[in-house]
């Protein structure tokens, strides 16, 4: 059977051409029945406040919702770990017909005395919804008697997409910015928005940070603390990485506290150093400007060789990536340049109008651009564009190794920190272990096809 | 489940906040049931992260392609009903997979709100009338777990799908497994075959989630018993129902009903286990054991034999599937050890019962419609030497120090969950050695002399 795009999803691909960019009909739900990569509005707030590891995170909801996300991401905390347990109120028949809020005091009490938690977050899934349980109000009633904020997440899976469940985090963090006080909070000051620590990278960027002389009053959310949250008003810049979640806080703190933003990404050593300028400019110290430029110089010399000889290896091979959020598509699409890898193949869940235009404009010609793409469209896709490696979350991996291609995980659930100049090298270290590896040789598809042959990996560094 | 509406909870399970669930929801059991079919598309009638999430889950398990549709609820279909969308799926799966079967599951969302599921997929017959089969299992999460959900859409399949009339037909029985891994589904199929018997498995995941590597994709992966095979399961000399701990009714029921005989049992684990299976097949079939799964018999006998001082005694702590937590503690007490602690997240109550038959043990605990927050309470008090369970298990393991056997759904921190082999006397003997290999290497690597021979 020869494939064909859905009708309903024809305005969400496009193809790179000269001179000229597609308007893709993005930012609209997901078309029934096409096997979106994508999840919920519950997602989206549970990935955003997932790392803050001395909250306490109640899901108020059945089973499911609490079971599919628990310690589903590798965000690492140097202290407590409480992000890593996975509370559900667990509701069962009788509560959805006569009401879960009585369910949701007693956990929400239980759970408070045993784990003492700074603060809590309830999350209302679909249900919750529905039968119309009053979740602000029980969060208030406890909040006063136990003294700690008791935050609602109004997050039901129904009220729209991933960026919508963003919306209601970032309301969720306002309740707790400004709670503290932050007059102690020196110029030369920041928070990190959109950085979960997946792996540590949170550490990678904050070690930068700190030799540059910058202190960071919060990351929002990487290991991440309440007490921190608390005072995060008090930075002078707020440096936000994944834009597509973080970008209405950033919005929000500005309007609310006055702080300016800037929106970077720390992945590839490209943006990385551009960051690290950014916030030194921004911060209009001379000093921190010639320590990041040592800094920069530094680190790029320390993983240059390796990054040349990976390089070697990878020269005109040719990948696919589909990701959450678009700016890090950019930031991948450079990278990959980097690495002498073409980008034939890019997409999101959740990128808008005029994110999927710059894309366009970052990507070679006749490059696929695709947003909320299905299974299916995906492994089309990587066939017709001769992809290599295929670069997303564990969802793609399968799809890629049943063609016989590369496959490297730029999720939330992988393991190893991807972010700063030596993030960037460990991207490399995957992509190239992947590519090149001697398997794909034995692949159906490859052993065919002598006219182009991945290489044997015997140049291993 | 005890009352819960009160703020004055009463002890007991449900008084207890869940922490760290021992059970995924029920649709993510109807679809992987759908995957057993073949040229099935399962879809969720409710919201597209519930698809997501589960095919993510059983991705990180199977590590194979595994589409879930979505009907797509948003906020208009929530509070408006989901017809549109429903039928719109339906179509969109047809143009794009062209599959000889969809089946429907009800996330939460379309349960609370009273979809009236029978009554959508008429209309949908109406404007459709060459549509393909489609089978609906009711599936709300606020009722049932994975388990129920497989089981209960493997009865929603066996009364919509399984008609056919006629005599029986004295070579074919069916087989009725709980969650097993494909391993398992192929070496069940191998060792009915050796009785000179065919099988209808239902369902047979066992090439659709641990497929080949071909030179294309396919949209459906190859594999799974057809409609066709279905339809005649009640024309089947003998069922072998093997979810001794499942959902009442019993999907088997169905069969029995129109006409095949059934005989319930548990997972075949251990030599008494599978000897009982066996002797099921040699009345089907008249046949006597075949030579080589007899040789397979004496040979974990002689590994039973090797092994058997070092399980002693050992006290156990089993968790998972009720299904998997039966068979395996039956194995346990079989070469000697002690399984103290049962544990499932499964509410369907029937594990404790299934437990009955072994050596009473003063010190067992038996958890049903648990959590993992209780469990490792448990693991704790119990003084446990080995943990027996799926990779959520890991945790607790590594908190208490005790050394953990995977065994399965799911298992996402190791590679081969398809291939792991636990069923038959082979299975056993793998699983026999794993278990003692694992005791062997807790006491080598705790061991200041570091023998090399034990």
């Amino acid at each position: 059977m020869a494939f064909k795009i859905l009708d309903e999803r024809e305005g969400q691909v496009a193809r790179t051409r000269k001179g000229s960019t597609v308007v893709l009909d993005c930012n609209r739900a997901s078309v029934a029945g096409s096997v979106s990569q994508r999840a919920c509005t519950f997602c989206g707030s549970r990935v955003v406040l997932y790392p803050i590891a001395d909250a306490l995170h109640l899901v108020h909801g059945p089973i499911g919702c609490a079971a599919y996300t628990w310690d589903i991401r590798g965000a690492l905390s140097s202290g407590p770990e409480l992000h890593r347990i996975s509370c559900s109120t667990d509701l069962r028949e009788r509560d959805v017909v006569l009401g879960g809020e009585a369910r949701l005091e007693s956990s929400l009490r239980d759970l408070i005395s045993r784990y003492s938690p700074k603060a809590a977050f309830v999350y209302a899934t679909c249900v919750v919804g529905v039968i119309g349980d009053d979740v602000p109000a029980v969060c208030k009633r406890v909040e006063t008697d136990v003294g700690i904020p008791v935050i609602p997440v109004m997050a039901e899976g129904f009220r729209g997409t991933k960026r919508d469940g963003y919306s209601a985090a970032t309301r969720a963090l306002l309740q707790l910015i400004g709670t503290a006080d932050a007059s102690d909070v020196g110029p030369l000051s920041i928070n990190l928005l959109g950085d979960f620590n997946v792996a540590g990278e949170s550490w990678i960027i904050k070690n930068y940070l700190s030799r540059m002389g910058v202190a960071v009053v919060s990351v929002l959310t990487g290991d991440g603390r309440v007490d921190e949250i608390r005072r995060a008003h008090g930075a002078r810049l707020n440096v936000v990485q994944c834009a597509g979640s973080m970008t209405p806080l950033a919005k929000a703190m500005q309007e609310r506290y006055g702080i300016p933003f800037i929106r970077v990404s720390f992945f590839g050593i490209e943006d990385t150093a551009h960051a690290l300028y950014e916030v030194a400019e921004k911060l209009g110290s001379a000093e921190v400007r010639a320590r990041t430029q040592a800094l920069v110089r530094d680190e790029i010399a320390k993983v240059m060789p390796e990054l040349k000889r990976y390089r070697q290896g990878l020269q005109g091979k040719r990948a696919g990536l589909y990701v959450g959020g678009a700016f890090k598509a950019f930031s991948l699409v450079r990278a990959l340049r980097q690495l002498g890898v073409t980008v034939a193949l890019a997409g999101t869940q959740t990128g808008d109008q005029e994110e999927y235009r710059e894309l366009q404009r970052v990507c070679d010609e006749d490059t696929i651009i695709v947003d909320d793409t299905n299974s299916l469209e995906l492994a089309n896709f990587l066939v017709e564009q001769d992809v290599d490696v295929f670069i997303g979350g564990v969802k793609e991996r399968p799809i890629a190794y049943k063609l016989g291609l590369g496959f490297c995980d730029h999720n939330h659930e992988r393991k190893i920190p991807l972010a700063g100049f030596e993030g960037a090298v460990a991207f490399a270290r995957e992509v190239h272990a992947t590519a090149t590896s001697p398997v794909w040789s034995l692949m159906p598809r490859r052993a065919q096809r002598a006219e182009r042959p991945l290489a044997t990996g015997t140049e291993t560094p | 489940m005890s009352c819960a509406h009160a703020i004055k909870l009463p002890d007991g399970a449900r008084a207890q906040t869940t922490v760290n669930p021992c059970t995924l929801c029920a649709p993510l059991g109807a679809a992987l049931a759908s995957a057993g079919v073949r040229g099935a598309v399962p879809l969720l009638h409710g919201g597209q992260g519930c698809a997501t999430y589960i095919r993510r889950y059983l991705i990180s398990h199977f590590r194979e392609p595994m589409d879930v549709a979505s009907s797509s609820f948003g906020e208009s279909q929530t509070v408006f009903g989901g017809e549109a969308n429903l039928h719109r799926a339906l179509e969109n799966i047809a143009r794009q997979y062209q599959p000889s079967l969809v089946t429907v599951a009800t996330t939460c969302v379309a349960e609370t709100i009273g979809e009236d599921v029978e009554r959508l997929l008429g209309s949908y017959a109406e404007k459709h009338p060459d549509h393909g089969a489609v089978v609906w299992a009711s599936t709300p999460s606020f009722k049932d777990g994975h388990v129920e959900g497989f089981h209960v859409m493997v009865g929603a399949l066996l009364e919509k799908l399984a008609v056919a009339g006629g005599d029986p037909k004295k070579k074919t029985i069916n087989v009725l497994p709980p969650i097993v891994s494909p391993a398992d589904l192929r070496h069940l199929r191998e060792i009915v075959q050796g009785f000179g018997l065919d099988a209808t498995i239902l369902p047979d995941y066992s090439d659709t989630l641990d497929g080949v590597i071909l030179d294309h994709y396919k949209p459906l992966a190859d594999g799974g018993t057809s409609i066709d095979e279905i339809a005649e399961m009640p024309r089947s000399v003998g069922t072998l129902d093997l979810t001794l701990t499942g959902i009442a009714p019993r999907p088997s029921a169905v069969l029995t009903k129109r006409g095949s005989t059934a005989r319930v049992l548990g997972l075949p684990i251990g030599i008494r286990a599978t000897d009982a299976m066996c002797d099921a097949f040699g009345e089907w079939s008249g046949s006597d054991t075949p030579a080589w799964l007899a040789h397979e018999r004496g040979r974990l006998l002689d590994a039973y034999a090797d092994g058997h001082k070092y399980v002693f005694g050992q006290r156990v702590g089993v968790f998972g599937d009720p299904e998997l937590v039966a068979g395996i503690a039956g194995f346990l007490a079989e070469i000697g050890a002690r399984p103290v602690l049962c544990a499932t997240g499964a509410r369907n109550r029937a594990l404790r019962l299934a437990l009955q038959s072994l050596p009473a043990d003063d010190e067992r605990v038996v958890l049903e419609d648990s959590h993992y927050g209780a469990i490792e309470d448990a693991c704790g008090r119990l003084k446990l030497d080995l943990l027996i369970g799926s990779s959520k298990g890991y945790r607790m393991a590594r908190a208490l120090g005790v050394p953990l056997v995977r065994a399965g759904f799911p298992v996402h921190d190791r590679i081969g969950a398809g291939r792991l082999l636990l069923v038959g006397y082979r299975g056993t003997m793998q699983f026999f050695d794993a278990v003692v290999n694992t005791l062997l290497e807790a006491k080598q690597a705790a061991s200041p002399v570091g023998f090399s021979y034990l």
